[in-house]
């Protein structure tokens, strides 16, 4: 049975479950307030919320300097492309460690899990200098490359959460009924698991979107994306709180869009399998 | 054709030898149905037909053909499965159709198909429903649907009934036996419910620890059990069996005698008391506690009258006494 809640015990969690998502909510709020404010205004002390002098000149003049346009596309096709690259690989594989496992399945999951645990700036030289010399550096490819690669485990793991869920005997009798591994994979997996397969891929295009160490490092202008875009608002004569602010809001935009209609997805995905 | 032959087919997951090795024969047509204990083996012998497991050593032959390393897929046989493992994501027809499709057949020749066989298992009116929206008896239905539309070699079902309530189990029961005198279709069942066993069976295989303890049709593993095992595991309620000076009067180390075999009347040798009496109206089961220690079922008619407390005096119908051997193997 569920535990009888008083009102006033129900007014505290409500208060406290606001104040958390004001917390977290506010450094967005704040920046999107200042992207409106004059440069003057928006370094006032004291700090204020709201000013009296509302411009859109920040806008403008971010969309005037840059080629935002550019960056965006970068964007989406690094964060989609990482990802559709990502789940072409962590399917089958998903799939194996959750359906035919072997003595060291475990092992190689906790392995794969343990090299994001590693530094990246650990192997920052090395694959900048690798991806200078096979002309990686730059391009659209080689960041889709990277982000795939930093985000595989990831996907591998939701990927088999989900498959885990799936009752064996179903793709077994898959396998009675004709089907060899190409279409017990096309037709009877993938199909089931589309809702952990669409919040996996919701999720890692989120996570590329706004991966910034890698794409700040491993691009100059070509393939360079919004993350880019962003940093290059912090001039070295300056930060320019307001146009910075204007620039950030652009470039996270496109994907506050995309997570807040996908929201129901995306919370499904993140605690699918905590209860059975 | 589905004839099979396991030839010292044995199984072992690491250390653990499951099926030791085992040899038997399955003719086309025949109504087989493995049965035993939790744990004995048959669904993993099964399996081993179908192709999910490999075989540790042994041969499979289905028609005369070895298809021990042949994935499921090309052995031409079909199982059904006890969770019915329908795929939910499609309709019922689509359902049915998945083997035709994955054969490669024509969307025309599928379609007559998936008709024919809707048509045969009652489920035209349900063709264009996912299985959520079925009851249990019918996404079985499904199940067997898919099954029959590839005309297979053999059908193989995995303790099929066992997710469905007592009435609608009957039902299906019959279904199937009827589907195989239709089909004539050799069919292997796989259940440890002997009551299944024993109403569906040409022909049954009665397996403990890996090992096949008989093989016969019903009525022969009923009359003529080869060893204790069987003796007690086949019949419901169970053979009652006496050890000690009782048996040895018969020349055994135990004797079993059927609850449907022992009279009541006075004068007979083995006197006890009526401990509990179950009344199901067309027959009466009591437990005896006899005299000397040990319990006996009776199966009586449904108007006899005994009740919890009562004395009684029971005797085994004339020849319908099982001797067994110390080891447990039953005596000529």
């Amino acid at each position: 049975m569920a535990r009888a809640q008083s009102p006033r015990r129900r007014l505290i969690a409500t208060l406290a479950a606001w104040g958390v998502a004001l917390t977290i909510f506010f450094p967005v709020l704040w920046m999107i307030l200042t992207s409106f404010k004059t440069e003057a205004s928006a370094v006032a002390m004291p700090p204020q919320l709201f000013t009296a002098d509302w411009t859109l000149e920040n806008y403008a003049e971010v969309w005037q300097r840059s080629d935002y346009p550019r960056f965006f596309w970068n964007s989406v096709f690094i964060s989609i492309g990482s990802t559709l690259l990502g789940l072409a690989i962590a399917i089958p594989a998903a799939w194996s460690m959750a359906f035919v496992p072997g003595r060291r399945t475990k092992d190689l999951l906790m392995w794969m899990l343990s090299t994001k645990m590693m530094p990246a700036v650990a192997v920052l030289i090395p694959l900048y200098l690798v991806f200078q010399r096979i002309g990686l550096f730059d391009t659209r490819l080689g960041l889709i490359l990277a982000l795939m690669l930093m985000n595989l485990p990831i996907i591998i793991w939701m990927l088999y959460t989900y498959f885990k869920e799936i009752p064996a005997e179903i793709l077994e009798a898959a396998r009675m009924d004709g089907a060899n591994l190409w279409n017990e994979i096309v037709y009877v997996l993938t199909p089931m698991a589309l809702p952990g397969i669409a919040s996996t891929m919701l999720l890692n295009i989120i996570l590329a979107w706004n991966e910034a160490f890698w794409t700040i490092t491993l691009t100059t202008t070509k393939a360079a994306p919004l993350s880019a875009f962003i940093a290059s608002f912090s001039a070295p004569q300056g930060l320019f709180y307001a146009k910075l602010s204007a620039a950030s809001a652009m470039a996270i935009l496109p994907i506050l869009i995309l997570g807040w209609f996908s929201q129901k997805q995306l919370v499904r995905g993140l605690t699918f399998g905590a209860v059975k | 054709m589905g004839q099979i032959q396991l030839t010292q087919v044995r199984k072992s997951f690491g250390e653990v030898d499951v099926i030791p090795g085992i040899d038997l024969m399955i003719e086309d047509g025949e109504f087989v149905v493995f049965v035993g204990p939790s744990g004995c083996g048959k669904s993993t012998l099964l399996r081993l037909i179908a192709g999910l497991e490999d075989t540790t050593s042994g041969t499979i032959a289905i028609d005369g053909k070895d298809a021990t390393h042949l994935p499921p897929a090309k052995r031409g046989l079909a199982m059904v499965f006890q969770s019915y493992a329908l795929y939910p994501h499609m309709t019922v027809r689509k359902n049915i159709a998945f083997p035709l499709k994955m054969a490669g057949m024509s969307e025309t020749e599928q379609a007559a198909r998936v008709e024919r066989a809707a048509k045969v298992l009652n489920l035209t009116s349900y063709l264009d429903r996912r299985p959520g929206q079925l009851s249990g008896g019918q996404r079985q239905r499904v199940a067997i649907g898919r099954a029959i539309v590839r005309e297979p070699a053999a059908f193989l079902f995995d303790e099929p009934l066992s997710n469905l309530d007592a009435a609608l189990r009957v039902g299906m029961r019959q279904e199937i036996t009827e589907l195989h005198q239709s089909l004539k279709t050799t069919m292997i069942y796989v259940t440890h419910d002997q009551v299944e066993a024993m109403t569906m069976a040409d022909k049954i295989v009665v397996l403990n620890a890996g090992r096949i303890e008989q093989v016969g049709s019903p009525l022969d593993l009923y009359h003529r059990p080869q060893n204790l095992f069987v003796a007690g595991f086949i019949g419901s309620p169970k053979m009652n069996f006496l050890a000690g000076a009782e048996a040895a009067k018969h020349g055994a180390a135990t004797i079993g005698i059927r609850p449907e075999h022992l009279e009541i009347g006075a004068g007979g040798p083995w006197q006890g008391t009526v401990g509990l009496s179950e009344h199901l109206g067309s027959d009466t089961f009591l437990k005896v506690a006899l005299d000397t220690g040990e319990t006996l079922t009776v199966r009586a008619g449904g108007e006899v009258a005994l009740r919890h407390g009562d004395s009684i005096a029971l005797a085994p119908q004339v020849g319908k006494i099982h001797r067994f051997d110390a080891s447990g193997k039953a005596l000529a």
